[in-house]
This record gives structure tokens, C-alpha cells and sequence, in this order.
């Protein structure tokens, strides 16, 4: 361990020690995800050398982040305004306060589980629930809407024409002219979706990368860091995205299901009809985002700021996205 | 001039030094490292196989549809303010040949294993069998 690694698990061992009844220290203190601006580690607090409770910390440095996401602390206040929604979310230890000095982030308890999407959809240990996860994601889903969005920590509102706005500048910014994303902006813009009555809770990222699953099935729902008041349909499209079907391609809902069964158990969940067409204008403007941020990605690469291999392949990941969005337009897909 | 073997047929050898020799002896995190550079390589060898031909037919396919002259780059920028206008879309068959065509062509490149691109690429290889029936 770095000297700066042995000052952070000093720290976090003192502040663990503080708000963990009994801890005296913490153990398996490991990185889990390594962003410049937003780390997750995982941990144990622990008695007398003994297990005591299994924990996560989110916590952003310093620095910049994306103007895209809610604060750590946003985000930690919102995940516990979920705890009594039916929504399963992770249940929120500590806000991280200045005198802690870890940066800003939160402590949660950690759920075990299954995180990898490709092992959800092959393992023959997820077999049997498979069939029922379509279903369960949809009902959450319909547990957002029953949630009063004026009980919830104040969160940015994106309405399509916001995100469309967005994008657009975003890909305008990038300088390259791409045929296929013109024809599919266009389209968003012709086909843009009547203002609804009443906008809900939106996740941003619903999607099986972003949950935790166990023997029964969707354990928690992660990663709140881009929700916002919304149309629900962005969420119930999102997941029918085609970047996380894994070759599934039949079974739209993340490599799991079909349309039918999500919108079914969605309505069930919340008394509320899906209008399809809605759920499709937000499968192309979701395809949008996710090509507009593949794109980006070259503009990392050359400027230097991740020279990776990876990233370079990500950026080539822009043909992958042309190819959903023809095949959506066209009504392949 | 240049001697062979090829640079794609390299690259080639290079991935395979990756995959068979050097993975199974990395640790698990580099593992990944390894398969993703694999991965590059591949495509870098693809670029160089197909890349020169699959822009020259862009580029003729363009100035067709354009009906006039102009680097490969100047045509997508007004093939890409054509689009923005109205004047040209999908309903256009000859602009949804062109579309159809240039993107399989990067997939050809970027990732021919993808699943959508493999079921396109049957899809097609099913109408020319149906039209050669008939």
C-alpha cells in the first residue's frame, strides 16, 4: 500500500470506528471501481479482529464531475428517501461530513450478490429466476410512480426535449458529421412526445449492470448518481436498450425478456398504462445517448486524457450504435 | 516493395502470441487488459484488409447520391446537412442503401461478431437466396 492508501484506511478506520456501534476497526478493504472522480471500496467493519458489519463507501475525492450527476450527498439522501418506497435499494450508513476528511461519498451496507450481467444471463446458478427478473424489473419500475416526488431531495428535471437538447449540442461539440445520428436526430425531433401530466422519479441508468441480484432475484438497484424527475418511460426503454441484451437479441429486456412482459408488469405495479409508442421514442433517444457518449470517448482518447486500449475500443463502439439505431428506425429491432 | 508477411497476417500472429501463450500466464485483472488489446489487434487487421476498400466504395457510393465531387469527408458533411435539411431520408431508398451499406461495412471492420450485424448479414443472405429461387 502507498502512503496515500495508508492515510485513507486510517481515516476510514477512524470514522468507521465512530459510527459503527462496537467497531473498532475495518478489514478486506478493497477498490471495487477505480474512476478518476468517484471511487467505490469495500470493506468490513470489525470487533476485537471479529466480523461486524459488511459495508460500501462511495466517495469522490475532490475534483470535478460531470455536471450530469447529483452530489454524493444528493444521491445518499435520495437512496434513503427509497428505503420505505418498495424500491430495493441499499440502506445508507453515514453522509460523509468535512470532518471525516474522505472527500464527499457515503457509507452504505453492503448487499451480497451477483453484479456481472453476463453471468446473470449464463450462470446455471440463475437459471430459475431468469424468467421471473423481466417481470420484477417492471414492477419496480411501477414502484417509482407511486412515489411522491416532493418527499425526494430536490433533483434536476430532464423532460425528453431536455436530453434531446443535450445530446445534440454534445454531438455538435464533437465536430464529426455522422450520417446515420442526423437521420436519427431528425427523427427525434419530428417525433417528439406530448409534455406529460405528471413526470416521476427517473433511475437514468436502469439497467441489470447496475443491480445486485441473488437467488431470488433484483436484490438492490445501485447507481443513483444520474436519477431525475422524469418520464418513466425513459427508464422502462432504457432497459431494452441493446448494449446490455449480450447477443439476446430477442429478448429486448437486458438479454431477459420481452417488451410485453415489462410493460405488463409495469402496469400491474403502478395503475398505470404504458403508451408503446412513447416507451419507442425513448429507445431511439436512449440509443442516441448511448452513441453520443461512444463518440465522446474519442475525443478522451486524443486529447490524452485515457490513452487506453480500452477506451480506444470504445470509441470504436460508434458503428455498433449506428447499426441499433438503423435497425430501430427502420423497425428491425 | 515491402516484403511479406503482410502486416495484417502480423498483427494476426500477434493476437494469437497474446491469447494462447502470454493470457494463460497473466493474472486475472490483466487478463482482461490482454483480450481487450487481443481485440484491437483484430480490428487494426480488419482496418487494414477491407478499411482502403470499404471508404473507396463509400466515397463513389456518395458522389452518386450527392451527384457531385468532393473528398470523402466533404461529402459525409453534406450528405450530413442534406439529412439535417429534409431533403434526404430514410424514405429515400437510395440514401437508405447508402446508410445500410456504409454502416455494415465499419461493422465488417469494428466487430463482425456482433449480434445484430451477424443476423442483418443472414438476413440479406437470405433475400439474394429467395430471389435467386425465383
Amino acid at each position: 500500500m502507498s502512503s496515500v492508501d495508508e492515510t485513507f484506511s486510517q481515516t476510514l478506520q477512524i470514522v468507521t470506528a465512530r459510527i459503527v456501534p462496537g467497531a473498532d476497526g475495518i478489514a478486506n478493504l478493497r477498490r471495487l471501481s477505480a474512476g478518476a472522480t468517484l471511487q467505490t471500496w469495500s470493506f468490513d467493519a470489525v470487533a476485537g479482529g471479529a466480523f461486524l458489519h459488511p459495508l460500501i463507501l462511495r466517495r469522490s475525492p475532490g475534483g470535478l464531475r460531470s455536471s450530469e450527476s447529483l452530489s454524493l450527498e444528493t444521491e445518499a439522501e435520495l437512496i434513503r428517501a427509497l428505503a420505505t418506497s418498495g424500491v430495493p435499494v441499499p440502506t445508507v450508513v453515514h453522509t460523509l461530513m468535512p470532518e471525516d476528511g474522505l472527500g464527499d461519498g457515503f457509507l452504505m451496507t453492503r448487499i451480497e450478490g451477483e453484479t456481472i450481467p453476463r453471468k446473470i444471463l449464463r450462470d446455471p446458478q440463475f437459471a430459475e429466476i431468469r424468467p421471473r427478473l423481466t417481470a420484477q424489473f417492471g414492477a419496480i419500475l411501477g414502484a417509482f410512480s407511486r412515489i411522491d416526488t416532493a418527499r425526494l431531495p430536490p433533483l434536476p428535471f430532464k423532460s425528453a426535449d431536455v436530453i434531446l437538447a443535450r445530446l445534440s449540442n454534445r454531438y455538435e461539440s464533437l465536430g464529426v458529421a455522422r450520417p446515420v445520428f442526423e437521420v436519427a436526430f431528425r427523427w427525434l425531433r419530428q417525433n417528439a412526445p406530448a409534455e406529460l401530466r405528471q413526470y416521476r422519479l427517473v433511475h437514468g441508468d436502469f439497467r441489470n449492470g447496475n443491480m445486485i441480484f441473488g437467488s431470488e432475484g433484483v436484490r438492490a438497484v445501485l447507481d443513483w448518481e444520474v436519477a431525475h424527475i422524469g418520464d418513466p418511460a425513459e427508464d422502462l426503454a432504457w432497459i431494452c436498450a441493446p448494449p446490455w441484451r449480450f447477443g439476446e437479441l430477442d429478448r429486448p429486456v437486458g438479454g431477459l425478456g420481452s417488451r410485453q412482459e415489462l410493460f405488463e408488469a409495469y402496469e400491474a405495479a403502478s395503475g398505470e398504462r404504458v403508451d408503446t409508442a412513447r416507451a419507442h421514442y425513448w429507445e431511439v433517444l436512449g440509443s442516441m445517448r448511448w452513441g453520443v457518449g461512444c463518440a465522446s470517448m474519442l475525443e478522451w482518447f486524443t486529447s490524452g486524457r485515457d490513452q487506453t486500449v480500452e477506451r480506444a475500443m470504445i470509441a470504436r463502439r460508434v458503428s455498433e450504435n449506428e447499426l441499433d439505431l438503423m435497425r430501430i428506425l427502420t423497425g428491425s429491432d | 516493395m515491402l516484403d511479406q508477411p503482410h502486416g495484417a497476417d502480423i498483427l494476426a500472429a500477434v493476437a494469437r502470441l497474446l491469447r494462447d501463450t502470454l493470457m494463460p500466464r497473466l493474472p486475472p485483472d490483466a487478463v482482461f487488459q490482454a483480450r481487450v488489446a487481443a481485440n484491437a489487434l483484430d480490428l487494426v487487421a480488419r482496418e487494414i484488409r477491407f478499411g482502403e476498400t470499404v471508404e473507396h466504395e463509400a466515397h463513389q457510393r456518395l458522389q452518386v447520391l450527392l451527384n457531385r465531387d468532393g473528398s470523402l469527408q466533404e461529402l459525409e458533411n453534406e450528405l450530413s446537412l442534406r439529412i439535417r435539411s429534409g431533403e434526404l431520408d430514410l424514405q429515400s431508398p437510395e440514401l437508405a442503401a447508402h446508410l445500410w451499406a456504409t454502416t455494415l461495412a465499419k461493422m465488417k471492420i469494428d466487430q463482425p461478431n456482433y449480434a445484430s450485424y451477424r443476423r442483418e448479414l443472414e438476413a440479406r443472405a437470405g433475400q439474394q437466396q429467395t430471389q435467386a429461387k425465383e
